[in-house]
């Protein structure tokens, strides 16, 4: 085995024991760290992908930015433990049976792509690699995509704004 | 080199994580933290087909992806805490104004 296939099952299976931390944590801070864990195992897989600048923003906004803005308004609250009632117990029977048909679903539909797929990626390679580096990612960004990456900071303002305006006290 | 298929298996697991935190959770925070989670699966699956058919697109729209998460965020958490002034719960089983 591989180097890369052993820090692929290491994150792997850190990304699914955090999302599943995730659910069973009654404590909404336990879980907020739980998919703290989920995100830094991801980024190290977007390393191994070689994708170094998706791994920084995710490292810096995600596990950063987002996840700070979660913790500080679970302490702002004061979430408690999660309370169990009659719908949350019926949500065990009806849920556990949906989850398991959704995830056959899913694995069905990709096992069956998975034939066209690999003709594609056949066709896809002999058109030779393109390193998918930082450089190359920003010329995209600030070329082709400059529209839509300046639009972003319109809605990032629009955001700001309207996340004050909600939170704002009304007097 | 790991398969493409064992990062999109892995990122379905993670999205079906994600699925069945939004419907167990009743916390409104742990809510919104399952779907940053299923945000988090789609990118990892758009990072390895980016990889596999050498598209650098497939990046791109993880950036913005994560952009518009993070904007999501910001004003789903004032959301948040203004429904938990106003009912003074974070159960999503006492907002239910719109439920008959």
């Amino acid at each position: 085995m591989s180097v890369a296939m052993l820090v692929f099952f290491a994150c792997g299976v850190m990304a699914v024991l955090g999302a599943i931390g995730l659910i069973l944590a009654r404590e909404p801070v336990h879980s907020a760290l739980s998919l703290v864990l989920v995100m830094v195992a991801l980024a190290v897989l977007y390393l191994l992908l070689g994708a170094a600048f998706i791994a920084a923003i995710q490292i810096l906004v995600y596990a950063g930015a987002v996840m700070v803005l979660f913790i500080f308004v679970i302490m702002l609250l004061n979430a408690g433990v999660e309370v169990r009632t009659n719908l949350s117990r019926l949500a065990r029977w009806v849920g556990i049976p949906l989850a398991i048909v959704f995830l056959v679903e899913m694995a069905y539909a990709m096992s069956r792509e998975y034939g066209a797929r690999t003709a594609m990626a056949a066709g896809g390679a002999a058109a030779g690699p393109v390193p998918a580096s930082t450089q190359a990612l920003s010329m995209k960004l600030f070329t082709e995509f400059v529209l839509p990456f300046e639009l972003t900071s319109i809605l990032i303002l629009i955001a700001i704004l309207g996340a004050l305006v909600l939170a704002k006290k009304e007097a | 080199m790991v398969p493409i298929s064992y990062y999109i298996i892995l990122s379905a697991v993670l999205f079906g994580l994600g699925v069945v935190g939004f419907v167990f959770k009743r916390n409104i925070i742990t809510i919104f933290m399952s779907i940053e989670l299923m945000l988090n699966a789609v990118n990892l699956a758009f990072v390895a087909f980016s990889r596999e058919f050498n598209q650098l697109d497939g990046m791109i729209f993880v950036f913005f992806v994560i952009v518009v998460a993070a904007a999501e965020a910001a004003v789903g958490l004032a959301i948040i805490m203004v429904v938990a002034r106003n009912r003074k719960s974070l159960n999503v089983e006492d907002v239910n104004l719109l439920k008959f």
